[in-house]
């Protein structure tokens, strides 16, 4: 197991120092000058020139990403161009809503696959898990943008039921935390039913059936605690999922976290906030794709799913 | 001054230079809150260059000059006077007595030289250094070779004395502008690189707090060296806020100020509501929206192909897709600017005209590019000015990015056309000269300027340059009627089609009270923070 | 392939997904037969004189967008766009995954290393914000935008097929091929790829439906295809700040994107179920 782990940890950094490069080398592509925004309307050529040697524009790429990567150990994200304070305090700043947000949202998507998934396992075949099944295919074909729009104006315009937008109570996290979770509720309730049903198979079951067990006891006793095992291994995946959502959901919601923060960014090409967030999601997917890939095993080798 | 967003503009109106009439006696206390869609990126005077910082970084600092509230009628205001040389060259300004810090230190002549030196300095990256060009010494510390300005003079606590190397009809305004505001050394130096998030300066407000992404707050002044002002006793701004869901909390009595203004959607149904009648303000703005054209590369290297794009634009459609807040512009220069010739027509609605031009230029076919920043109603814009160009047979493809691509599409001269919108040319300070230089002139033609059409007339130069060097009180009416003539030729080549002039909207709680013009303060954007009160204050 | 079929056509959500994607695909086809007007025509009184899109009306079945023009028709031409994005940029992925999968998985070593460590590269980056930064790089257009996302979906194809060849290259058909002396490319293609095209054909129609999914994202932050070509996604980018005014600028393209992508993932689903690709993969 420990080997395991290490060989883990040493492939994660890996693919840190991977997406690094690959950042780096993307920021580089994008046809922008960050010198022209930076030196505005009145610059002179010499001026931009100046600026140019200053942000180490004029050193061969090589040496730029040598010199990015050196500071980026050491925790330095860099200095943002519009804003002309450094990177690190920023993204942190704005770290913690994200997570909350991303927390809302599993909180959201277990809430609605779980006991989906457990309804329609035990109607397997009838109407009720047609239904649940149907339903959850009609949750992942959303798109974010549609189901945040759609819900702001029923819930918060239409019925005054929850704010419009903003952050700071638990009433401005249902919605955001809602669209956000709602495909994955779609996805959990399909994988909770198929976990549901094969665990139900088992001998166990019907040894507590047999015993004259209520099926709600068995179904919830033995059945969601040992169908819930695969899920939960899955959750450190959604990370990922969330990462692109966050984007569009905090802007819709006006939610003042790393998604906004990253597309005001990209309207600006605030380079080193680009390549800033894009590596604290990195390191967020990655530290979540690891606890699956460490609790999975442990539980059903069989899981490879999403 | 950039422009981030369409519907809330930074807005210059011309007001007559009248003290302003207040209507109820104005009350001491209070609080006003201000809604923005986008997080402010810094409150840094030398760096903040968008339209939202641009005014809360007023009210935290202040410049030698200013304007009257309401107004865009220069005053001292960090001077208390100041007398200029026969020979334009030398100003002296004298330093007003009793102004503090927010930290309680008296502000010198020193702070005041330390300040344009540090907007000068290229380690600042100041968007607006460039603006001090004409400071003697400005080559040596702009090039890194100098890091004091040899061209500022500090003879004692209270008087400051500029040297400059070319007469500049346009230099008190520069003085009034956020990038010679006057910041304390020390505080600079401590807050490194955390300074544009822990503004102090000598302003009416003062700094509180700023949590990222959420809210800035300001607090009245109480050492403010004007009496009585401000009005507020705090001022919060709200970010992350959508305009429309804005408008709904306005109604609610939730906040008072609009930010980003009225967004299209609603515009018609509050503009339509007589309730809202003291509650909108109208005021014109020094903006105008136009699509330059890369006149360096076929096809728009022929003038007549770039007149039968001046014709082929139906102004009024566009100003119709857009709400009717602007009107169709004919010439460079909006009608509130000095210079505006209200004579030069420039070139009316005529497709039948501009297909007989193309015939004339016989480029043959043409197909061509229209960069546009992607937000709305940018590309809507854009496809309006597509539809139009291609009924006289001219095919734009629409490239719809970023701002920074496109600001980099039109510095580097890849852009044949840019539709301005998003990134149009709001004057920084109310001068036709402002309108020329970094956009029409040789000074910007060059890789990284601002000049996307690489329009570069030497002669239009040469007079640009002569104009500005009347810097003598009866000069002025002689240097505007200079400029006006130099505007209606950059009119003729056409290198530009200005398609309107935005009109600017602000909606407020009807618990703020001030007189209209400072809700649609030419300088200050949305309002003049320092001057509006809240009428329910105790 | 009959009993496949049958058991398909009695799945009737399956059914049902079909038929709505044949209908979208006829409305796409014949949309310029259907439509009432060309969808790029902008009606100089396709707005009110306020500068506000139509509500519907016997003239504009759906209204008009912001910029005067019939909804309706921008819908039917819109269908265009996502079906030939969801088709072909999915077919492409489907296409290039499947291939690096099998050939990682067949030949293991430094090649299926070094493709597999690939695969995790791309999971650390948000799909969404790869694909923004892609398209800035590359000039925007519909074949950009068709290969953008094809290099951002390869990755989750490419890790499925690579798990069933290794569980596969384990059987004993493929060794007694291998001891046969059956070369490695004709192994590939005719011991494994057979067995692997049920899970592709699954893949390959559940990934039109993220693929429909990613291009309406995309092009509602900006960042898809060009206008004026009408995309459903930069439909309600366009009119989105009339959402709460003109509600059904946003609700309509927002349930054609819902419809289309659901009907793909009900037919992928049926499929998987009538192909049963993983009994078939082990027998």
């Amino acid at each position: 197991m420990l080997r395991y782990l290490a060989k883990r940890l040493a492939a994660s950094v890996l693919i840190l120092l991977g997406v690094s490069i690959v950042t780096f080398g993307l920021t580089f592509m994008i046809p922008a000058d960050p010198v022209t925004m930076i030196a505005g309307r009145n610059s002179t050529p010499q001026m931009r020139e100046q600026i140019r040697v200053q942000l180490g524009l004029d050193k061969p790429i090589p040496e730029q990403y040598a010199r990015y990567l050196g500071r980026l150990v050491t925790g330095d994200l860099g200095i943002s161009y519009a804003r002309k304070s450094e990177v690190a305090p920023l993204v942190a700043s704005r770290l913690p809503p994200t997570l909350l947000l991303m927390l809302g949202a599993i909180i959201a998507e277990l809430m609605i696959g779980l006991p989906a998934g457990i309804y329609a396992a035990t109607r397997r075949g009838r109407f009720g898990d047609k239904a649940a099944m149907t339903l959850s295919f009609l949750s992942v074909s959303t798109p974010q943008f549609v189901l945040g729009l759609t819900l702001l104006y029923l819930f918060a315009y239409l019925w005054n039921w929850f704010p419009l937008g903003g952050y700071g109570k638990i009433s401005n996290l249902i919605l955001p935390a809602l669209t956000l979770g709602l495909a994955g509720g779609g996805w959990y309730s399909r994988m909770m039913r198929s976990s549901m049903i094969e665990v139900l198979r088992n001998d166990y079951i019907r040894t507590a059936r047999a015993k004259g067990m209520s099926e709600w006891r068995v179904v919830m006793k033995h059945g969601f605690r040992n169908a819930i095992l695969p899920i939960v291994a899955m959750i450190g995946l959604d990370v990922g999922i969330f990462m692109s959502g966050v984007v569009v959901v905090e802007n819709v919601f006006g939610w003042p976290g790393i998604g906004q923060l990253m597309w005001q960014a990209i309207q600006s090409l605030d380079i080193p906030v680009i390549m800033g967030v894009t590596i604290v999601a990195a390191c967020f997917i990655v530290l979540g794709n690891l606890i699956a890939d460490l609790v999975s095993p442990l539980i059903d080798p069989r899981i490879r799913l999403r | 001054m950039k422009k981030l967003l369409f519907s809330a503009v930074a807005a210059l109106t011309l007001m007559a230079a009248a003290p302003l009439a207040m209507a109820d006696a104005p009350k001491q206390g209070g609080q006003a809150i201000i809604t923005f869609n986008n997080d402010l990126t810094t409150l840094d005077p030398q760096v903040g260059y968008d339209w939202q910082n641009w005014s809360v970084i007023k009210s935290i600092f202040d410049g030698l000059m200013d304007y009257k509230p309401g107004t865009t009628e220069l005053e001292p205001d960090l001077a208390e006077s100041y007398t200029v040389s026969d020979d334009g060259l030398t100003y002296t300004f004298t330093l007003r007595d009793g102004v503090k810090f927010h930290n309680g230190r008296p502000m010198t002549s020193s702070d005041v030289k330390y300040s344009f030196e540090r907007a000068v300095n290229p380690a600042t990256q100041s968007p607006g250094g460039g603006y001090f060009g004409m400071i003697a010494g400005y080559d040596d510390v702009a090039g890194g070779k100098a890091t004091t300005l040899s061209g500022i003079e500090t003879p004692d606590d209270k008087t400051v004395i500029f040297k400059l190397t070319r007469p500049d009809a346009t230099f008190l305004h520069l003085m009034a502008i956020n990038f010679g505001y006057v910041v304390p050394k020390e505080e600079v130096e401590k807050a490194g690189a955390d300074w544009g998030k822990n503004p102090v300066g000598t302003g009416a407000f003062k700094f509180v707090e700023w949590v990222p992404g959420q809210s800035i707050k300001l607090e009245r002044n109480k050492d403010y060296y004007k009496p009585n002002t401000p009005y507020l006793d705090a001022i919060t701004f709200e970010f992350g806020q959508d305009p429309t869901v804005a408008v709904l909390r306005l109604k609610k009595g939730e906040i008072d100020i609009v930010g980003d203004g009225i967004p299209p959607a609603q515009f018609a149904e509050l503009t339509a509501d007589p309730a809202n009648k003291d509650l909108i303000v109208v005021g014109d703005q020094l903006q105008t929206g136009y699509v330059t054209m890369n006149v360096t590369q076929p096809p728009f290297d022929n003038i007549k192909v770039r007149q039968a794009v001046n014709m082929a634009i139906n102004k009024d459609r566009i100003v119709r897709l857009i709400n009717n807040r602007a009107a169709p512009a004919n010439q460079p220069l909006p009608p509130a600017m000095p210079g505006y010739n209200p004579d030069n027509k420039g070139f009316a609605y005529d497709p039948e005209g501009a297909k007989k031009l193309l015939a004339e230029a016989g480029v043959g076919e043409i197909n061509t590019e229209l960069y546009v920043m992607n937000v709305d109603p940018n590309p809507r814009i854009a496809q309006a000015i597509q539809q139009d160009l291609a009924a006289v047979g001219i095919k734009a493809e629409i490239r719809s990015l970023a701002q920074a691509e496109v600001i980099a599409a039109g510095g580097s001269g890849k852009a044949p056309m840019v539709w301005s919108g998003g990134m149009a040319w709001i004057a920084d300070f109310p001068d036709p000269a402002n309108f020329y230089y970094g956009i029409l002139g040789c000074a910007g033609a060059v890789e990284g300027g601002w000049n996307w059409s690489r329009y570069c007339n030497k002669a239009l130069d040469e007079r640009a340059a002569k104009a500005d060097s009347m810097v003598k009180d009866d000069q002025k009416d002689a240097r505007i009627s200079e400029w006006k003539a130099i505007f209606d030729d950059v009119t003729k080549e056409a290198a530009w089609a200005p398609v309107f002039n935005e009109k600017r909207f602000t909606y407020h709680s009807d618990r703020l009270g001030g007189d209209p013009a400072l809700f649609t303060d030419p300088i200050h954007i949305p309002v003049n923070y320092d001057y509006i009160y809240a009428k329910d204050a105790q | 392939m009959g009993d496949t079929w049958k058991r398909f056509h009695c799945d009737r959500l399956a059914m049902a997904g079909l038929v709505t994607i044949v209908v979208f695909a006829m409305a796409a086809i014949f949309a310029p037969v259907i439509a009432p007007y060309n969808p790029s025509e902008q009606f100089f009184d396709g707005l009110t004189l306020e500068g506000s899109p139509l509500p519907p009306s016997w003239r504009f079945w759906f209204g008009t967008d912001t910029n005067g023009r019939d909804q309706f028709s921008r819908l039917l031409y819109g269908a265009r766009t996502s079906l030939l994005i969801g088709i072909v940029a999915n077919g492409i992925a489907v296409a290039v995954g499947a291939a690096l999968g099998l050939v990682a998985g067949y030949l293991r070593g430094w090649t299926g290393a070094a493709i597999m460590r690939l695969t995790d590269l791309m999971m650390a980056f948000p799909p969404l914000l790869l694909a923004i930064a892609l398209a800035a790089i590359l000039k925007p257009g519909l074949n950009i935008v068709i290969l953008v996302i094809a290099l951002v979906n390869w990755v989750q194809i490419a890790r499925v097929i690579y798990t069933e060849t290794v569980a596969l290259s384990e059987r004993e058909y493929i060794e007694a091929a291998r001891a046969l002396g059956a070369g490695n490319l004709r192994i590939l293609l005719r011991h494994l790829l057979p067995h692997l095209i049920p899970t592709v054909i699954v893949y390959a129609t559940l990934g039109i439906a993220t693929t429909v999914l990613l291009e309406a994202m995309l092009s509602f932050l900006g960042r898809g295809v060009q206008p004026p070509t009408p995309a459903w996604g930069m439909m309600i980018f366009e009119s989105q700040s009339y959402f709460l005014n003109a509600p059904w600028l946003v609700f309509i393209p927002g349930a054609a994107i819902l419809i289309l992508a659901l009907a793909f993932n009900l037919v992928g689903d049926g499929l998987r179920d009538a192909l049963d690709p993983t009994q078939r993969g082990r027998g």
